[in-house]
């Protein structure tokens, strides 16, 4: 990576504006109501935290750069960017935006403001004010494959552990297989359940797969982090090896900006198409499902809810997957008042949950799950994205709140009818 | 006195008129330029959907707002309607203003009755010092707003105020208050193609792009 500077940074900027960012600044008509959206505000009442008000290096840039009376000013000195001022964004670009999207909803002039805000921090990264956690990790992501420094060899003893349980084989490398599975580290460090169930699943249905020694990790810091430098190699890395082998289908694994990235992000990063599908996990149980090929009996006992996933819901059009998939292990499923693509945000994704310095404000925008779990009074709280898990496992400790949070494949495999479904 | 107020008059009908709607013309022109010029890049992913379903839709359906997010920005909902219905019966349903525009596009359409419109533009007036109110008192719009904010407030509030008086024979003599009336609508559509007065024009297309992407990722909106 080249230095960072302020220079680079201003001109990150600039590259990243095309005619959706100059309709939507040219039309806010500063109302506020994109605030009442983002949890950061309704949570602190801080009206700093108001979207529009995050990408404001943005819009100066765009003023200076693509508009005749910005121009004008521009050569009086008015309304100048500044590296102080890029520098000082820090916390509103990253610290409190967790790029839920929850905000492009309600601007009644039509803003996508978290497009504009996905797009500033290209600005940031590149002048060097990204948070040090983002930092580490995406070199960490670079180096090693894993933003968290997971090794294949840490992997393959997870693959063993798997296989030892089971009595299933976990196919590593396989050529032409219908899916390649991706895993986040954090599943392979928090959750091995997931790779159990992964092997367990696709022995029921009788689906060829195979993970791959050289791209296991779905996650990608390049994109929290606002590089598209780094996104585009980590993504390259998944691409050339699933093609390599063939694959039909890659799937993301239960991680919201996982499937962003690799689904919408990583094609145009690239500049082309993939020679494969990808899908999310749920979107391959639902069609399993649909196909009479995922088989469960029973039902879960506990009262229990669905956390949506922003980057699946929102951002992702995965909403009716998880429901259904639900439903067949629970008669007692019920929905939080805003859910869907109106949920709320746990409070630590687009990498949020990596800004050490930003866990007080983690746990105060947690309320807003916190307020919405109390209304529903559930013993259980499903969800489908690792991240969420930990985020809110930790703002559930914060506030002595005693409730598990199962991922959802897991909790799908649990219920699995034995002996497959040939 | 009375005859320059007709020299003003015919200055503001004439000449005045015909440089402020050049500079609205041509500065919409520029404006929509300045933007759609800068494109955008092409989408490589397989999308859900195509872009024109969802596109065309988010035009239409940011129209309504309801449930929670109704419950939370009411006030600026449902003053905000009552401000943009206000100004629109004003400024298309009001006979002399429909015959003038009758004069230089040859278009036609009834008007509603002048005291009917006469009171649309009180309510409209008040909706105005309403907003104005919420935005010096509300913690975020006090916070976001700049001094075009306040600067465009003025210059939307000025023609809605003039034209009333001039029409109730309030204040000054009728023909400078027309007058008065005239200016500040060249005013406003001096400066509406560079403030944010454009939201106009932009809000359809800024609705637009976010339809169309959300669509493409299934997502309606
Ligand atoms: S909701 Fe839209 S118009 Fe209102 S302040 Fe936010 S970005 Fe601007
Ligand atoms: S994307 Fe979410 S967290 Fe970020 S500003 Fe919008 S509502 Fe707030």
């Amino acid at each position: 990576m080249a230095k960072a500077t302020f220079e680079r940074g201003y001109n990150a900027l600039k590259e990243q504006i095309d005619a959706p960012i100059a309709s939507f600044l040219s039309s806010c008509v500063h109302c506020g109501m994109c605030a009442e959206a983002c949890l950061f505000y309704a949570e602190t009442g801080d009206p700093r935290y108001t979207p529009i008000r995050k990408l404001e290096p943005l819009r100066k840039v765009w003023k200076q750069e693509y508009t005749l009376l910005g121009k004008l000013t521009s050569l009086l000195g008015i309304g100048k960017l500044t590296d102080g001022e890029l520098a000082e964004w820090k916390e509103y670009v990253y610290d409190s935006c967790t790029l839920c999207g929850r905000c492009s909803l309600v601007c009644p002039v039509g803003n996508d403001l978290v497009y504009m805000i996905r797009k500033t921090r290209e600005g940031l990264a590149a002048a060097g004010h990204a948070p040090e956690g983002q930092i580490e990790a995406s070199k960490r992501a670079i180096k090693t494959g894993s933003p968290m420094g997971v090794t294949l060899h840490a992997l393959n003893a997870q693959i063993k552990h798997v296989e030892a349980n089971t009595g299933l084989s976990v196919p590593l490398d396989v050529q032409d297989a219908n899916y390649m599975v991706l895993l986040s580290s954090m599943e392979i460090v928090n959750f091995p359940e997931y790779l159990e169930a992964i092997a367990k699943i696709m022995h029921q249905a009788g689906e060829s797969w195979t993970l791959c020694s050289d791209a296991f990790e779905a996650t990608n810091s390049g994109i929290q982090i606002g590089s598209s430098d780094i996104a585009r190699e980590l993504v390259s890395r998944v691409v050339n090896n699933a093609e390599k082998l063939n694959v039909k289908v890659v799937i993301s694994p239960e991680c919201g900006h996982a499937y962003s990235a690799i689904r919408w992000e990583g094609p145009n990063l690239i500049g082309r198409a993939y020679k494969f599908k990808v899908q999310h996990i749920l979107e391959v149980l639902d069609e399993f499902r649909a196909a009479n090929k995922l088989k469960t009996e029973g039902f879960e006992e506990s009262r229990l809810t669905f956390h949506d996933p922003c980057q699946l819901v929102r951002r992702g059009g995965v909403v009716q997957q998880p429901r259904n998939l639900l439903n067949m292990v629970s008669k007692n499923f019920v929905e939080m008042e805003e859910h869907g693509i109106d949920n709320w945000c746990c409070g630590g994704g687009g990498g949020q949950s990596a800004i050490e310095e930003a866990e007080e404000l983690r746990t105060k925008a947690f309320n807003r799950k916190k307020t919405q779990l109390d209304q529903l009074g559930v013993e259980t709280l499903v969800t489908a994205c690792a991240n969420c898990r930990i985020v809110m496992e930790e703002g559930l400790e914060a506030y002595q709140m005693d409730i598990p949070i199962v991922g959802l494949t897991e909790m799908l495999v649990e219920h699995l009818v034995e002996e497959g479904g040939k | 006195m009375e005859a320059n107020y007709t020299e003003l008059l015919a200055w503001a009908r004439g000449p005045g008129f015909e440089i402020a709607l050049a500079i609205f013309t041509f500065g919409i022109i520029l404006r929509l330029l300045e933007i759609l010029m800068l494109g955008r890049k092409k989408d490589y992913f397989v999308a859900r959907e195509s872009r024109f379903g969802g596109g065309f839709r988010t035009m239409f359906s940011r129209f309504f707002v309801s449930g929670k997010t109704l419950q939370r920005s009411w006030f600026i909902i449902v003053v905000g309607y009552a401000f943009h219905l206000g100004l629109f019966v004003v400024l298309f349903l009001f006979t002399p203003h429909i015959i003038l525009i009758q004069s230089s596009l040859g278009l036609n359409w009834p008007g509603l009755p002048s005291t009917l419109v006469n009171t649309v533009t009180i309510v409209t007036l008040l909706a105005m010092l309403a907003l104005l109110f919420n935005r010096l008192t509300h913690k975020v719009t006090r916070y976001l707003s700049t001094l075009q904010d306040y600067f465009v407030w003025l210059v939307v509030f000025l023609p809605l105020l003039t034209g009333y008086m001039a029409y109730n024979h309030m204040g000054l003599s009728y023909q400078l208050m027309l007058a008065l009336h005239i200016l500040s609508v060249e005013l406003l559509m001096v400066v509406f193609p560079f403030t944010k007065l454009m939201h106009t024009f932009t809000t359809f297309t800024s609705r637009w792009y976010t339809g169309a992407s959300a669509a493409q990722r299934g997502v309606n909106i």
